[in-house]
């Protein structure tokens, strides 16, 4: 996984609330058994209206995405987090975004910024009026920074590590594994297994 | 103070607890399926790691498997190679698989209960959302994605912060012809998509414990339309009735043991839950969606709702698309909608229970002129119990089709989809822009309603014919 510690661009303001994993990406694109090439399904039944924002040039080449509340809802598909990357977002900010999608993107190194609905309009607001505005997102700092604003932000210390050192999950876990190997050790003997198959 | 049955499960299952980190819970069952696990897979192969614990994993093919020919090659050659990338890794790190044309086989969230390996006080996850499902027998059940798929390959564990908790308390008895996809429709249209955000919801209260296993697992698999991490209904002698001799439900004295500790998987009097809400099962009617989030729905009895009417300004401007998008006009009762396609089936509503409410609805009567009806048993076995009591007779004598198990046209991954424009009553759990097929239309409602309207065309309830 790649750092993240701080990251500067410009943005695509997404005036929808309630963008949906099945939005991001589309069923039909999840057949693929790689990580990779997602970045066509991206919003693929919106990119058909030439009106959608995506396919304006003055927001060409953005990295930040910031949309209404509910972001990411419905399908656990990680693909959704794949084809944002793909196409080469770095962050997405949001008043409100569904767990799954959350923690898929904190998996995956795409930082996921939760800031309150208003200061989501400001910037929607700024970037309409100048599209090519600078936003930079510092995890290191817990902000969102352009012209004179200064946004704070949460984000537990954790999670914040983890993205900033670009940490394995997996291995992070099996550095404790000892403590897997007692808890199994105390597991009872009617928790189901599924092998032998009955 | 007291725990709430889900703070019960958690604490049962942390492996390993330390400040300033999230807490690693052990997973005793990680169900499978084509579409969110190859990605995982490779990244094993990758690290050069292996299955922990196959013994405690099962996968099934559901997603991309076609509902008609199956004893044909997969036509899609995409669709196909997944599902090959599924049988290829599941040889290779010694999983139980069940593949298309095997009696076991079906939608993972059919699969796990039928089976008897969906238990009470259980950690069950899935890349799947509709793991919430397994809720319904007390388990804490919850949809990751690929990247914790991996996780939990590699580990039999998850890093997982705390969730907070919601009672949400249904008290008193449904009226006649009102089910439990109702109450769950209902419950989403009140608390909105975003409402269970954060939250484990505990579904409670005499309505919820009037319900079959069957309805429960309904009411459960939809928490995530709600935005909740998990929903979950205390074990009661229902579910123990219901696990008794499933193929691998305990026995002997291990049955005595598990049972006693699921009496006790209860959330204690005096717990507190972080919210709680209470819905009167007597103002509950038939349900049904009008717009593109699950959270836009409304009572049959209504009509299409005015967006200047809806005073939150976010909320007013995602209903304008939707109506726009749902192709209706402000004002127009729901009772005269024309639908041009009935699904029934999903892991929502693809249970034999389900198949048995619809046809008694329809036997006899003769499907709707320009309406077609598809008929998808949720699992393999689901669809032979269903023929041994002569439901598939039911549905064809009415001029539905009756097809093999899957997820199919819930969201439209197999040939099973929706033209542009086309307008379905789905019992499945999505009506998301495209979701059933590219410029497809969808009206999310029960089993019951989902057979009037192929009935007369129109959404309709049983009361209505």
């Amino acid at each position: 996984m790649d750092k993240f510690v701080s990251h500067t661009g410009t943005v695509l303001p997404l005036r929808r609330t309630n963008v949906d994993t099945d939005q991001i990406i589309p069923a039909v694109y999840l057949k693929r058994v790689t990580k990779s090439g997602f970045e066509d399904g991206l919003f693929s039944a919106w990119r058909n209206d030439p009106e959608f924002v995506m396919n304006k040039a003055e927001h060409k080449g953005a990295t930040i995405l910031v949309a209404g509340a509910d972001f990411g809802t419905g399908s656990s598909r990680e693909h959704a987090v794949w084809a944002l990357q793909n196409y080469g977002f770095k962050a997405v900010l949001s008043s409100r975004f569904a767990d799954i999608f959350r923690g898929n993107s904190q998996k995956a190194g795409l930082l996921t910024v939760l800031i309150p609905q208003e200061k989501i309009e400001s910037i929607w607001a700024a970037v309409e009026e100048n599209p090519s505005l600078q936003v930079t997102v510092d995890l290191d700092g817990r902000s969102v920074r352009y012209g004179d604003e200064v946004i704070p932000f949460e984000i537990d210390d954790y999670t914040r590590w983890r993205l900033m050192e670009g940490l394995d999950d997996i291995g992070l876990t099996l550095n404790n594994i000892a403590d897997v190997d007692a808890f199994e050790a105390k597991r009872p003997s009617f928790k189901p297994k599924t092998l032998p198959a009955r | 103070m007291g725990k709430t049955l889900s703070e019960k499960i958690w604490a049962d299952h942390v492996v390993r607890s330390a400040a300033g980190e999230p807490d690693l819970l052990y997973i005793d069952l990680h169900l499978i399926h084509e579409v969110t696990s190859p990605q995982a897979f490779d990244g094993l192969r990758l690290a050069g790691r292996k299955v922990r614990r196959p013994d405690l994993t099962i996968a099934t093919e559901d997603h991309n498997t076609p509902t008609l020919n199956i004893d044909q090659p997969i036509a899609d050659p995409v669709s196909k190679l997944q599902i090959d990338t599924l049988r290829n890794n599941a040889k290779e790190f010694g999983i139980r698989i069940h593949s298309l044309g095997d009696i076991d086989q079906g939608i993972v969230h059919v699969v796990g209960p039928q089976l008897g390996i969906t238990q009470p006080g259980m950690t069950i996850v899935c890349g799947d959302s509709h793991t919430s499902t397994h809720g319904a027998f007390g388990a804490l059940a919850f949809g990751i994605g690929t990247s914790q798929v991996e996780h939990v390959l590699a580990t039999q564990t998850l890093p997982q912060s705390k969730p907070k908790t919601m009672a949400i308390n249904v008290e008193g008895t449904l009226k006649h012809g009102v089910t439990s996809k109702d109450i769950i429709l209902a419950i989403i249209a009140q608390i909105g998509t975003g409402g269970g955000q954060g939250y484990v919801i505990e579904y409670r209260g005499s309505a919820i414990r009037a319900l079959s296993m069957e309805s429960r697992m309904t009411v459960c698999n939809m928490s995530i339309e709600a935005g909740a991490r998990a929903g979950l209904i205390a074990p009661d002698e229902k579910t123990f009735e219901y696990l008794k001799n499933k193929p691998h439900a305990p026995a002997g004295a291990d049955w005595e043991a598990a049972v006693e500790y699921w009496k006790t998987l209860q959330s204690d009097a005096d717990a507190q839950f972080d919210h709680e809400i209470t819905l009167k099962a007597e103002d509950i009617s038939p349900f049904i969606t009008w717009g593109t989030n699950p959270g836009q729905g409304a009572p049959l009895d209504g009509s299409v709702p005015n967006p200047a009417d809806i005073a939150d300004l976010e909320d007013r401007s995602a209903a304008e698309r939707a109506i726009e998008y749902m192709g209706l006009k402000a004002g127009t009762p729901f009772r005269e909608i024309k639908i041009d396609t009935v699904f029934l089936g999903s892991c929502t509503n693809g249970r034999i229970e389900d198949l048995r409410s619809a046809a008694e609805i329809l036997k006899g009567q003769k499907i709707a002129p320009k309406t077609r009806m598809l008929v998808v048993p949720g699992s393999a076995r689901v669809r032979l119990a269903a023929e041994a009591e002569g439901l598939d007779k039911v549905f064809l004598d009415f001029g539905a089709e009756w097809r093999q198990a899957g997820c199919s046209m819930c969201l439209g991954m197999n040939p099973d989809q929706l033209a542009v424009g086309e307008r379905s009553a789905s019992t499945s759990n999505r009506n998301f822009e495209g979701r059933q097929g590219k410029g497809g239309r969808t009206h999310l409602v029960s089993p019951l309603v989902a057979a009037a309207t192929a009935i007369r065309g129109t959404l309709s309830s049983p009361a209505d014919l």
